[in-house]
């Protein structure tokens, strides 16, 4: 560590919005190609379960139609880029500044109601709290926040708590 | 695949059946073209680089993913997974093979709900277990 290196990484951003839940963000209405792009995706190269694709199929379970995985993201590709997403970590020919390196520290996620076609989501999070230490790259934080998605229906969907790492 | 697994039939200590990926460039790019997940971090080796962490490296969701489909596997269609939580504490890199884990660790029951709680977790090809963490699944009971 250098004497130039900050003490804390904790922003004034973060202490203003502790504990205070952000706006709404609602998906599109999912599609079942989303869905099984989704699946596909992940099972790569195996055929994934047909719950996931075939209707006819689907309608014969519990479920009574397609389901989304678990992990299925409805807010990927949104057509007006949030300003949230130009600053996903370090980019090609800048050296990163101490604090700008980003990492994926982990998650729990309850599941309640499955996703399924034509369902739109939404979700609303909120920074719980932030722990800082000294780690293999130096100070290093960890932020935990948590989210909560619902169906159109108002059903829970989705409670995660995710921890952010920078460093 | 109707009911795979019924609460009866399961014991303290059983493993679920793996699910194993080579996790090249194209695995990567597929998850990132469905999640929107284009970020240097994980598709510039420059950037992994200059990051401290040797090069590109792989999405913690992935892995996420691979987890759930071993979960998925083993339950079958007619059955829930309640909760999952996994650490990302090894990085992901090009090439590796990745393993899932996951072992009962208790059953119990809650209202009509027959739940079991497994340890999770996700190995590479060096032994290095890169994931922990634990997971609920809600299955049928023959009643």
């Amino acid at each position: 560590m250098t004497s130039a290196e900050p003490t804390t990484l904790v922003t004034p951003d973060m202490i203003a919005s502790k504990g205070v839940w952000g706006p709404e963000t609602k998906s599109y209405p999912i599609s079942e190609s989303d869905i099984r792009k989704w699946a596909i995706a992940v099972y790569w190269p195996e055929t994934p379960p047909r719950i996931y694709w075939d209707a006819d199929y689907a309608k014969t379970t519990q479920w009574g139609g397609i389901i989304a995985p678990e992990d299925f993201n409805p807010f990927a590709w949104p057509p007006e880029r949030p300003a949230a997403r130009a600053s996903m970590g370090p980019v090609p020919g800048k050296k990163p500044a101490k604090g700008e390196n980003i990492l994926n520290g982990g998650q729990t996620d309850t599941f309640f109601i499955p996703m399924r076609p034509g369902d739109v989501i939404t979700s609303r999070s909120r920074l719980s709290h932030w722990e800082e230490r000294q780690g293999r790259n130096g100070l290093t934080i960890f932020a935990y926040n948590e989210s909560e998605w619902h169906n159109q229906k108002g059903e829970l969907v989705k409670r995660r708590i995710s921890i952010g790492v920078r460093y | 695949m109707a009911k795979n697994v019924y609460f009866e039939d399961v014991k303290v200590g059983d493993e679920v059946p793996a699910f194993e990926r080579k996790t090249d460039f194209m695995n990567w790019n597929r998850y990132a073209a469905v999640n929107d997940e284009f970020v240097f971090l994980h598709m510039d080796d420059e950037v992994g680089k200059a990051a401290g962490q040797g090069a590109a490296f792989g999405m913690g969701n992935l892995r996420w993913a691979y987890v759930l489909n071993a979960l998925r596997n083993w339950i079958g269609d007619e059955a829930q997974v309640r909760e999952l939580s996994m650490q990302f504490r090894a990085i992901n890199h090009k090439n590796d093979v990745l393993t899932t884990v996951a072992t009962v660790a208790q059953k119990r029951v809650e209202g009509a709900e027959h739940l079991i709680d497994l340890e999770i977790n996700v190995r590479n090809q060096d032994g290095v277990m890169t994931a922990p963490g634990h997971a609920t699944v809600v299955v049928p009971a023959r009643g």
